[in-house]
Protein backbone atom coordinates (compact mmCIF):
# COMPACT_ATOMS: atom_id res chain seq x y z
CA UNK A 1 0.00 0.00 0.00
CA UNK A 2 1.41 3.07 -1.39
CA UNK A 3 1.99 5.72 1.45
CA UNK A 4 1.98 9.66 1.12
CA UNK A 5 4.56 11.87 3.43
CA UNK A 6 3.98 15.59 3.68
CA UNK A 7 7.63 17.50 4.86
CA UNK A 8 5.97 20.34 6.23
CA UNK A 9 7.07 23.21 9.02
CA UNK A 10 4.92 26.41 8.57
CA UNK A 11 7.97 28.15 8.86
CA UNK A 12 10.21 28.78 5.77
CA UNK A 13 13.88 27.97 5.54
CA UNK A 14 14.20 25.30 7.84
CA UNK A 15 15.09 23.01 5.56
CA UNK A 16 11.91 21.36 3.82
CA UNK A 17 13.54 21.02 0.35
CA UNK A 18 16.58 19.69 1.23
CA UNK A 19 14.49 16.89 3.41
CA UNK A 20 12.39 16.10 0.93
CA UNK A 21 15.23 15.63 -1.68
CA UNK A 22 16.91 13.42 1.27
CA UNK A 23 13.95 11.05 1.99
CA UNK A 24 12.67 10.32 -1.35
CA UNK A 25 16.44 9.64 -2.42
CA UNK A 26 16.57 7.80 0.67
CA UNK A 27 13.39 5.74 0.11
CA UNK A 28 14.40 5.00 -3.58
CA UNK A 29 18.36 3.85 -2.34
CA UNK A 30 16.30 1.11 -0.72
CA UNK A 31 14.48 0.15 -3.64
CA UNK A 32 11.16 1.26 -3.29
CA UNK A 33 9.36 3.03 -5.66
CA UNK A 34 9.33 7.00 -5.07
CA UNK A 35 8.00 9.81 -6.49
CA UNK A 36 8.97 13.21 -4.73
CA UNK A 37 6.38 16.19 -5.87
CA UNK A 38 7.14 19.90 -5.25
CA UNK A 39 3.78 22.19 -3.90
CA UNK A 40 5.56 25.05 -4.08
CA UNK A 41 4.12 26.37 -7.19
CA UNK A 42 5.52 29.41 -8.32
CA UNK A 43 8.83 28.88 -5.87
CA UNK A 44 10.17 25.48 -7.45
CA UNK A 45 13.73 24.52 -6.16
CA UNK A 46 13.35 20.59 -5.65
CA UNK A 47 14.48 20.58 -9.32
CA UNK A 48 17.61 22.25 -8.09
CA UNK A 49 18.49 20.12 -5.02
CA UNK A 50 17.82 17.14 -7.14
CA UNK A 51 19.75 18.43 -9.79
CA UNK A 52 17.22 18.07 -12.92
CA UNK A 53 16.08 21.96 -13.55
CA UNK A 54 17.78 20.88 -17.22
CA UNK A 55 15.19 18.01 -17.98
CA UNK A 56 11.52 20.37 -16.83
CA UNK A 57 9.49 20.10 -20.13
CA UNK A 58 5.96 19.88 -18.15
CA UNK A 59 5.13 20.04 -14.48
CA UNK A 60 2.56 19.65 -11.89
CA UNK A 61 -0.03 21.83 -12.91
CA UNK A 62 0.19 20.57 -16.42
CA UNK A 63 -1.02 17.55 -15.31
CA UNK A 64 -3.72 18.60 -13.36
CA UNK A 65 -4.58 20.41 -16.28
CA UNK A 66 -4.96 17.92 -18.40
CA UNK A 67 -2.03 19.38 -20.60
CA UNK A 68 0.52 16.73 -20.02
CA UNK A 69 0.26 12.94 -18.59
CA UNK A 70 1.92 11.87 -15.45
CA UNK A 71 4.11 9.94 -17.50
CA UNK A 72 5.36 12.98 -19.58
CA UNK A 73 5.96 15.42 -16.45
CA UNK A 74 7.71 12.84 -14.31
CA UNK A 75 11.09 12.99 -14.45
CA UNK A 76 13.83 10.14 -13.81
CA UNK A 77 16.40 10.53 -11.62
CA UNK A 78 20.26 9.73 -12.94
CA UNK A 79 21.42 8.22 -10.04
CA UNK A 80 18.78 5.81 -8.72
CA UNK A 81 16.62 4.30 -11.04
CA UNK A 82 13.60 4.23 -8.50
CA UNK A 83 13.35 7.71 -8.24
CA UNK A 84 10.91 10.03 -9.82
CA UNK A 85 10.25 13.84 -9.35
CA UNK A 86 7.56 15.66 -10.46
CA UNK A 87 8.75 19.34 -10.61
CA UNK A 88 6.02 22.29 -9.40
CA UNK A 89 5.10 25.18 -11.85
CA UNK A 90 7.03 28.12 -12.25
CA UNK A 91 4.86 30.19 -13.74
CA UNK A 92 1.57 29.90 -11.97
CA UNK A 93 0.41 30.80 -8.52
CA UNK A 94 -0.53 28.29 -5.82
CA UNK A 95 -4.29 28.40 -7.10
CA UNK A 96 -3.20 26.25 -9.87
CA UNK A 97 -3.37 23.10 -7.76
CA UNK A 98 -6.94 22.46 -7.12
CA UNK A 99 -7.67 19.44 -4.64
CA UNK A 100 -9.46 17.61 -6.86
CA UNK A 101 -6.69 17.88 -9.42
CA UNK A 102 -4.14 17.40 -6.59
CA UNK A 103 -6.54 14.19 -5.51
CA UNK A 104 -6.62 12.53 -8.59
CA UNK A 105 -3.07 12.56 -9.94
CA UNK A 106 -1.85 11.11 -6.50
CA UNK A 107 -4.50 8.75 -6.79
CA UNK A 108 -2.96 7.86 -9.98
CA UNK A 109 0.88 7.98 -8.46
CA UNK A 110 -0.48 5.40 -5.62
CA UNK A 111 -1.36 2.72 -8.13
CA UNK A 112 2.74 2.49 -9.10
CA UNK A 113 4.51 3.86 -6.60
CA UNK A 114 5.77 2.89 -2.62
CA UNK A 115 6.19 6.05 -1.83
CA UNK A 116 4.65 9.75 -2.71
CA UNK A 117 7.24 12.48 -1.10
CA UNK A 118 4.93 16.05 -1.04
CA UNK A 119 7.44 18.93 -0.75
CA UNK A 120 5.23 21.33 0.87
CA UNK A 121 5.66 25.02 0.28
CA UNK A 122 5.93 27.73 3.58
CA UNK A 123 3.28 28.88 5.23
CA UNK A 124 -0.14 27.68 6.12
CA UNK A 125 -1.81 28.82 2.84
CA UNK A 126 -3.52 26.86 -0.16
CA UNK A 127 -0.31 25.65 -1.76
CA UNK A 128 0.81 24.20 2.34
CA UNK A 129 -3.12 22.58 2.82
CA UNK A 130 -2.69 20.95 -0.38
CA UNK A 131 0.73 19.38 0.17
CA UNK A 132 -0.48 17.90 3.55
CA UNK A 133 -3.86 17.21 2.88
CA UNK A 134 -3.72 13.49 1.13
CA UNK A 135 -0.79 12.80 3.55
CA UNK A 136 -0.42 9.49 5.53
CA UNK A 137 2.43 10.46 7.37
CA UNK A 138 4.00 13.97 8.11
CA UNK A 139 7.40 14.91 8.78
CA UNK A 140 7.47 18.28 10.32
CA UNK A 141 11.27 20.23 9.68
CA UNK A 142 11.93 22.23 12.93
CA UNK A 143 14.68 24.10 13.28
CA UNK A 144 15.98 24.26 17.61
CA UNK A 145 14.57 28.19 17.78
CA UNK A 146 10.97 29.44 18.99
CA UNK A 147 9.78 31.05 16.24
CA UNK A 148 10.02 27.50 14.28
CA UNK A 149 8.76 25.45 17.04
CA UNK A 150 6.18 27.68 17.43
CA UNK A 151 5.09 27.32 13.29
CA UNK A 152 5.31 23.76 13.18
CA UNK A 153 3.27 23.35 16.28
CA UNK A 154 0.84 25.36 14.53
CA UNK A 155 0.74 22.77 11.53
CA UNK A 156 0.65 20.21 13.43
CA UNK A 157 -2.85 21.81 14.58
CA UNK A 158 -3.61 21.86 11.14
CA UNK A 159 -2.78 18.59 9.78
CA UNK A 160 -5.04 17.03 12.88
CA UNK A 161 -7.99 19.39 11.61
CA UNK A 162 -7.79 20.09 8.42
CA UNK A 163 -6.41 16.97 6.21
CA UNK A 164 -8.47 14.92 4.52
CA UNK A 165 -7.51 11.77 7.44
CA UNK A 166 -8.67 14.23 10.11
CA UNK A 167 -12.02 15.08 8.43
CA UNK A 168 -13.17 11.96 7.24
CA UNK A 169 -12.57 10.53 10.67
CA UNK A 170 -9.83 8.55 9.72
CA UNK A 171 -6.88 7.01 11.82
CA UNK A 172 -4.74 10.24 12.00
CA UNK A 173 -1.66 11.16 10.22
CA UNK A 174 1.48 9.66 11.79
CA UNK A 175 3.78 12.74 12.28
CA UNK A 176 7.32 12.48 12.67
CA UNK A 177 9.81 15.67 13.43
CA UNK A 178 13.32 16.20 12.23
CA UNK A 179 15.53 18.61 14.14
CA UNK A 180 17.47 20.38 11.52
CA UNK A 181 20.18 22.44 11.87
CA UNK A 182 21.30 21.67 14.72
CA UNK A 183 24.69 22.79 16.40
CA UNK A 184 25.12 21.15 19.58
CA UNK A 185 27.68 24.03 20.23
CA UNK A 186 24.96 26.78 20.09
CA UNK A 187 22.74 24.65 22.51
CA UNK A 188 25.56 24.07 25.39
CA UNK A 189 25.70 27.87 25.36
CA UNK A 190 21.97 28.90 25.40
CA UNK A 191 21.64 30.27 21.78
CA UNK A 192 19.42 27.52 20.71
CA UNK A 193 17.33 24.96 22.28
CA UNK A 194 17.94 21.74 22.79
CA UNK A 195 16.73 18.43 21.51
CA UNK A 196 14.61 18.35 25.02
CA UNK A 197 13.18 21.56 24.90
CA UNK A 198 11.58 20.97 21.68
CA UNK A 199 10.29 17.53 22.04
CA UNK A 200 8.67 19.18 25.71
CA UNK A 201 6.99 21.45 23.27
CA UNK A 202 6.21 19.11 20.38
CA UNK A 203 6.13 16.01 21.73
CA UNK A 204 6.19 13.79 18.89
CA UNK A 205 8.29 10.96 17.69
CA UNK A 206 11.90 12.10 16.45
CA UNK A 207 13.05 10.86 13.23
CA UNK A 208 16.28 12.85 13.18
CA UNK A 209 18.53 15.26 14.22
CA UNK A 210 20.51 17.20 11.10
CA UNK A 211 23.28 19.04 12.42
CA UNK A 212 24.42 21.99 10.81
CA UNK A 213 26.34 21.23 8.21
CA UNK A 214 27.91 23.01 5.29
CA UNK A 215 27.31 19.56 3.47
CA UNK A 216 23.98 20.75 3.14
CA UNK A 217 24.87 24.20 1.17
CA UNK A 218 27.15 22.30 -1.10
CA UNK A 219 25.18 19.36 -1.85
CA UNK A 220 22.56 21.90 -3.22
CA UNK A 221 24.34 23.63 -5.33
CA UNK A 222 25.68 20.48 -6.52
CA UNK A 223 22.35 19.72 -7.58
CA UNK A 224 22.78 16.26 -5.43
CA UNK A 225 20.76 15.17 -2.55
CA UNK A 226 23.11 15.52 0.46
CA UNK A 227 21.96 12.26 1.68
CA UNK A 228 24.29 10.67 -0.72
CA UNK A 229 27.21 12.69 0.62
CA UNK A 230 27.76 9.58 2.89
CA UNK A 231 31.56 10.84 4.47
CA UNK A 232 29.40 13.84 5.74
CA UNK A 233 27.15 14.31 9.15
CA UNK A 234 24.03 15.39 7.69
CA UNK A 235 23.83 12.78 5.30
CA UNK A 236 24.63 10.02 7.64
CA UNK A 237 22.00 11.69 9.69
CA UNK A 238 19.53 11.81 6.93
CA UNK A 239 20.08 7.95 6.40
CA UNK A 240 19.27 7.46 9.44
CA UNK A 241 15.89 9.51 9.14
CA UNK A 242 14.92 7.09 6.71
CA UNK A 243 15.99 4.23 8.39
CA UNK A 244 13.91 5.33 11.86
CA UNK A 245 11.19 5.89 9.51
CA UNK A 246 11.16 2.69 7.75
CA UNK A 247 11.09 1.35 11.69
CA UNK A 248 14.89 0.40 12.36
CA UNK A 249 15.65 1.21 15.68
CA UNK A 250 19.18 3.69 15.55
CA UNK A 251 21.02 5.84 18.44
CA UNK A 252 20.50 9.06 17.89
CA UNK A 253 24.04 10.57 16.81
CA UNK A 254 25.11 14.24 16.57
CA UNK A 255 24.12 15.60 19.86
CA UNK A 256 27.16 16.01 21.45
CA UNK A 257 29.61 18.60 21.01
CA UNK A 258 32.58 17.21 18.42
CA UNK A 259 35.57 16.42 21.20
CA UNK A 260 38.60 18.10 20.27
CA UNK A 261 41.28 15.93 19.77
CA UNK A 262 44.07 15.53 21.91
CA UNK A 263 46.65 16.72 19.47
CA UNK A 264 44.62 20.24 18.63
CA UNK A 265 44.16 21.03 22.11
CA UNK A 266 47.60 20.37 22.82
CA UNK A 267 48.75 22.57 19.79
CA UNK A 268 46.16 25.23 20.66
CA UNK A 269 47.09 25.18 24.52
CA UNK B 1 -11.40 24.57 -17.49
CA UNK B 2 -13.23 24.13 -13.83
CA UNK B 3 -14.81 20.56 -13.30
CA UNK B 4 -18.68 20.63 -12.31
CA UNK B 5 -17.15 19.81 -8.86
CA UNK B 6 -14.91 22.59 -8.44
CA UNK B 7 -17.44 25.43 -9.58
CA UNK B 8 -20.32 24.25 -7.24
CA UNK B 9 -18.41 22.86 -4.20
CA UNK B 10 -18.72 25.80 -1.65
CA UNK B 11 -15.28 28.30 -2.01
CA UNK B 12 -16.29 30.51 0.93
CA UNK B 13 -18.51 30.81 4.23
CA UNK B 14 -19.94 33.89 4.70
CA UNK B 15 -20.12 34.29 9.26
CA UNK B 16 -20.30 37.50 10.70
CA UNK B 17 -17.27 38.31 13.83
CA UNK B 18 -16.78 40.49 16.16
CA UNK B 19 -13.40 42.26 16.91
CA UNK B 20 -12.07 43.83 19.58
CA UNK B 21 -10.00 46.77 17.93
CA UNK B 22 -8.22 49.48 19.36
CA UNK B 23 -9.97 52.77 18.70
CA UNK B 24 -7.61 55.87 18.61
CA UNK B 25 -10.42 58.51 20.04
CA UNK B 26 -9.54 61.82 18.22
CA UNK B 27 -9.95 65.11 21.16
CA UNK B 28 -8.45 67.20 18.73
CA UNK B 29 -7.43 68.03 15.25
CA UNK B 30 -3.92 68.81 15.76
CA UNK B 31 -2.65 65.64 13.94
CA UNK B 32 1.43 66.97 14.85
CA UNK B 33 0.45 66.66 18.95
CA UNK B 34 -1.47 63.42 17.99
CA UNK B 35 2.17 62.08 16.44
CA UNK B 36 4.10 63.85 19.31
CA UNK B 37 1.72 62.19 21.91
CA UNK B 38 1.23 59.00 20.18
CA UNK B 39 5.02 58.53 20.05
CA UNK B 40 6.06 57.56 23.39
CA UNK B 41 2.91 54.61 23.57
CA UNK B 42 4.23 53.04 20.39
CA UNK B 43 7.73 53.50 22.20
CA UNK B 44 6.34 51.32 25.41
CA UNK B 45 4.85 48.68 23.51
CA UNK B 46 6.37 48.48 20.13
CA UNK B 47 4.54 44.35 19.67
CA UNK B 48 1.52 45.77 20.92
CA UNK B 49 0.87 48.01 17.96
CA UNK B 50 2.76 46.06 15.14
CA UNK B 51 0.10 45.48 12.22
CA UNK B 52 -2.86 45.97 14.66
CA UNK B 53 -5.70 46.90 12.88
CA UNK B 54 -6.69 50.28 14.64
CA UNK B 55 -10.04 53.08 14.60
CA UNK B 56 -10.26 56.25 14.63
CA UNK B 57 -12.92 57.23 16.27
CA UNK B 58 -14.35 61.12 15.80
CA UNK B 59 -17.46 61.20 17.82
CA UNK B 60 -15.48 63.10 20.51
CA UNK B 61 -14.24 65.79 18.53
CA UNK B 62 -15.30 69.54 19.17
CA UNK B 63 -17.27 69.77 15.45
CA UNK B 64 -18.64 67.26 13.16
CA UNK B 65 -17.88 69.46 9.77
CA UNK B 66 -14.14 70.05 10.44
CA UNK B 67 -11.67 68.62 8.09
CA UNK B 68 -9.93 65.66 9.39
CA UNK B 69 -6.41 65.33 8.33
CA UNK B 70 -6.94 61.79 7.31
CA UNK B 71 -3.87 61.47 5.20
CA UNK B 72 -1.39 62.89 7.61
CA UNK B 73 -3.04 60.42 10.25
CA UNK B 74 -3.37 57.28 8.35
CA UNK B 75 0.74 58.15 7.07
CA UNK B 76 1.83 58.68 10.92
CA UNK B 77 -0.13 55.12 11.56
CA UNK B 78 0.84 53.08 9.12
CA UNK B 79 4.31 54.24 9.51
CA UNK B 80 4.11 53.52 13.31
CA UNK B 81 3.01 50.07 11.97
CA UNK B 82 -0.58 50.07 12.97
CA UNK B 83 -3.02 49.54 9.92
CA UNK B 84 -5.94 52.21 10.18
CA UNK B 85 -9.11 49.87 8.92
CA UNK B 86 -11.89 52.72 9.29
CA UNK B 87 -13.11 55.50 11.14
CA UNK B 88 -16.62 55.86 13.67
CA UNK B 89 -18.65 58.90 13.96
CA UNK B 90 -18.35 62.36 12.54
CA UNK B 91 -20.14 64.02 9.72
CA UNK B 92 -21.00 63.31 6.22
CA UNK B 93 -17.99 65.83 5.15
CA UNK B 94 -15.62 63.66 7.12
CA UNK B 95 -16.78 60.05 6.21
CA UNK B 96 -16.00 61.50 2.22
CA UNK B 97 -12.78 62.20 2.92
CA UNK B 98 -12.22 59.18 4.69
CA UNK B 99 -13.54 56.99 2.18
CA UNK B 100 -11.54 58.63 0.12
CA UNK B 101 -8.23 57.24 2.39
CA UNK B 102 -9.60 53.65 1.74
CA UNK B 103 -11.39 53.86 5.19
CA UNK B 104 -14.46 51.88 6.16
CA UNK B 105 -17.32 53.78 8.02
CA UNK B 106 -18.19 52.18 11.20
CA UNK B 107 -21.22 51.93 12.49
CA UNK B 108 -21.63 54.06 15.65
CA UNK B 109 -23.02 51.68 17.70
CA UNK B 110 -20.67 52.57 21.05
CA UNK B 111 -22.19 50.29 23.76
CA UNK B 112 -20.26 51.13 26.74
CA UNK B 113 -19.45 48.13 28.62
CA UNK B 114 -20.10 45.84 25.77
CA UNK B 115 -18.66 42.25 25.54
CA UNK B 116 -15.34 42.43 24.19
CA UNK B 117 -15.20 38.78 23.76
CA UNK B 118 -16.23 37.01 20.50
CA UNK B 119 -18.84 34.61 21.34
CA UNK B 120 -21.07 33.87 18.65
CA UNK B 121 -18.72 32.42 16.02
CA UNK B 122 -16.24 30.52 17.99
CA UNK B 123 -14.14 28.16 15.44
CA UNK B 124 -14.16 24.87 17.05
CA UNK B 125 -11.13 22.90 16.26
CA UNK B 126 -11.57 19.89 18.64
CA UNK B 127 -8.37 17.85 18.05
CA UNK B 128 -9.47 15.09 16.81
CA UNK B 129 -8.69 12.34 19.43
CA UNK B 130 -9.06 9.19 17.51
CA UNK B 131 -12.69 8.47 18.97
CA UNK B 132 -15.07 10.70 18.06
CA UNK B 133 -17.31 9.78 20.46
CA UNK B 134 -15.11 11.62 23.10
CA UNK B 135 -15.73 14.83 22.18
CA UNK B 136 -19.66 14.38 21.94
CA UNK B 137 -19.92 12.61 25.42
CA UNK B 138 -18.38 15.82 26.33
CA UNK B 139 -20.75 18.11 24.80
CA UNK B 140 -23.41 16.21 26.24
CA UNK B 141 -22.42 16.88 30.18
CA UNK B 142 -21.38 19.81 29.60
CA UNK B 143 -17.41 18.95 29.73
CA UNK B 144 -15.09 18.59 27.53
CA UNK B 145 -12.14 15.96 28.28
CA UNK B 146 -8.91 16.70 25.65
CA UNK B 147 -6.12 14.60 25.95
CA UNK B 148 -3.96 15.28 23.08
CA UNK B 149 -1.48 17.95 22.60
CA UNK B 150 -3.56 21.69 22.09
CA UNK B 151 -1.45 22.85 19.50
CA UNK B 152 -0.25 26.44 18.75
CA UNK B 153 -3.22 27.97 16.54
CA UNK B 154 -5.78 25.71 17.98
CA UNK B 155 -9.06 26.70 20.01
CA UNK B 156 -11.23 24.40 22.57
CA UNK B 157 -14.17 25.55 23.92
CA UNK B 158 -16.26 23.65 26.44
CA UNK B 159 -19.58 25.20 26.23
CA UNK B 160 -22.00 25.60 28.92
CA UNK B 161 -19.20 23.29 31.38
CA UNK B 162 -15.82 22.55 32.34
CA UNK B 163 -12.47 21.81 29.86
CA UNK B 164 -10.38 19.52 30.73
CA UNK B 165 -6.94 18.79 29.58
CA UNK B 166 -4.46 16.10 29.99
CA UNK B 167 -1.68 17.09 27.45
CA UNK B 168 0.26 20.31 27.13
CA UNK B 169 -1.15 23.05 25.66
CA UNK B 170 1.00 25.25 23.43
CA UNK B 171 1.82 29.36 23.44
CA UNK B 172 -0.67 30.68 20.66
CA UNK B 173 -3.19 27.86 21.73
CA UNK B 174 -6.53 28.79 23.26
CA UNK B 175 -9.13 27.53 25.78
CA UNK B 176 -12.15 28.46 26.40
CA UNK B 177 -15.46 26.86 28.77
CA UNK B 178 -18.46 28.31 30.31
CA UNK B 179 -17.29 27.04 33.85
CA UNK B 180 -13.71 26.02 35.04
CA UNK B 181 -10.49 24.72 33.35
CA UNK B 182 -8.17 22.30 34.41
CA UNK B 183 -5.08 21.42 32.70
CA UNK B 184 -2.74 18.63 34.26
CA UNK B 185 0.39 19.74 32.28
CA UNK B 186 2.61 22.76 30.92
CA UNK B 187 0.02 25.25 30.11
CA UNK B 188 1.48 27.97 27.55
CA UNK B 189 -1.51 29.05 26.01
CA UNK B 190 -4.63 30.89 26.84
CA UNK B 191 -7.39 30.20 29.05
CA UNK B 192 -10.61 32.06 29.62
CA UNK B 193 -12.66 30.40 31.62
CA UNK B 194 -16.07 31.19 32.52
CA UNK B 195 -16.66 32.72 29.16
CA UNK B 196 -20.36 33.52 29.20
CA UNK B 197 -19.55 35.68 32.70
CA UNK B 198 -19.75 33.12 35.76
CA UNK B 199 -17.60 35.22 38.01
CA UNK B 200 -17.37 31.74 40.25
CA UNK B 201 -15.40 30.23 37.38
CA UNK B 202 -11.95 29.00 37.78
CA UNK B 203 -8.38 27.74 36.48
CA UNK B 204 -6.48 25.03 37.58
CA UNK B 205 -3.15 24.34 36.32
CA UNK B 206 -0.43 22.39 37.39
CA UNK B 207 2.10 23.79 35.63
CA UNK B 208 0.64 27.38 34.39
CA UNK B 209 3.25 29.41 32.10
CA UNK B 210 0.50 30.98 30.64
CA UNK B 211 0.40 33.73 27.77
CA UNK B 212 -3.05 34.71 29.00
CA UNK B 213 -5.23 33.77 31.42
CA UNK B 214 -9.23 35.12 32.06
CA UNK B 215 -11.89 34.85 34.29
CA UNK B 216 -15.59 36.04 33.40
CA UNK B 217 -13.41 38.85 31.34
CA UNK B 218 -11.20 39.95 33.66
CA UNK B 219 -7.91 39.18 32.74
CA UNK B 220 -3.65 38.82 33.24
CA UNK B 221 -1.23 38.55 30.61
CA UNK B 222 2.16 36.77 30.96
CA UNK B 223 4.12 39.69 31.77
CA UNK B 224 1.82 40.30 35.18
CA UNK B 225 1.79 36.81 36.41
CA UNK B 226 4.25 36.94 39.24
CA UNK B 227 7.18 35.27 37.99
CA UNK B 228 7.58 32.67 41.61
CA UNK B 229 4.24 31.80 40.32
CA UNK B 230 5.40 30.40 36.97
CA UNK B 231 5.49 26.67 36.62
CA UNK B 232 3.60 25.97 39.74
CA UNK B 233 0.79 24.22 40.66
CA UNK B 234 -1.76 27.06 40.55
CA UNK B 235 -5.67 28.19 41.08
CA UNK B 236 -7.13 31.39 38.96
CA UNK B 237 -9.89 32.73 40.62
CA UNK B 238 -12.44 36.11 40.22
CA UNK B 239 -12.49 37.83 44.32
CA UNK B 240 -14.23 40.94 44.06
CA UNK B 241 -13.01 42.52 40.87
CA UNK B 242 -9.76 41.14 41.26
CA UNK B 243 -8.24 38.40 39.51
CA UNK B 244 -6.25 36.50 42.14
CA UNK B 245 -3.41 33.66 40.81
CA UNK B 246 -2.49 31.62 44.12
CA UNK B 247 -0.30 28.36 44.63
CA UNK B 248 -2.50 25.36 45.17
Amino acid sequence: MARTIVITSGKGGVGKTTTAAAMAMGLAQRGHRTVVIDFDVGLRNLDLIMGCERRVVYDFANVINGEANLNQALIRDKRCEHLFILPASQTRDKDALTQEGVGQVLEELRKTYDYIVCDSPAGIEHGALMAMYFADDAVVVTNPEVSSVRDSDRMLGILSSKSRRALENDEPIREFLLLSRYSPERVASGEMLGVEDVQEILALNLLSVIPESKAVLNASNAGTPVILDVESDAGQAYSDMVARYLGEERPMRFLEMERKGLFSRFFRG
Amino acid sequence: MDSELASTAPAFELKAAGFTLPVIRLLRLDMDAVEAQLLPKVQQAPGFFQHTPVVIELNALPSADEEVGFPQLVGLLRGLGMIPVGVRGGGAAQHEAAKAMELAILSDAAKPGAKPEVVDDLALELPVTGQSAKPQIGIETGSHLVDRPVRSGQRVYAAGGDLTVLAAVNSGAELMADGNIHVYAPMRGRAIAGLHGDRAARIFCSDLQAELVSVAGHYRVSDSIPAKLKGCQTQVFLDHDVLRIEPL
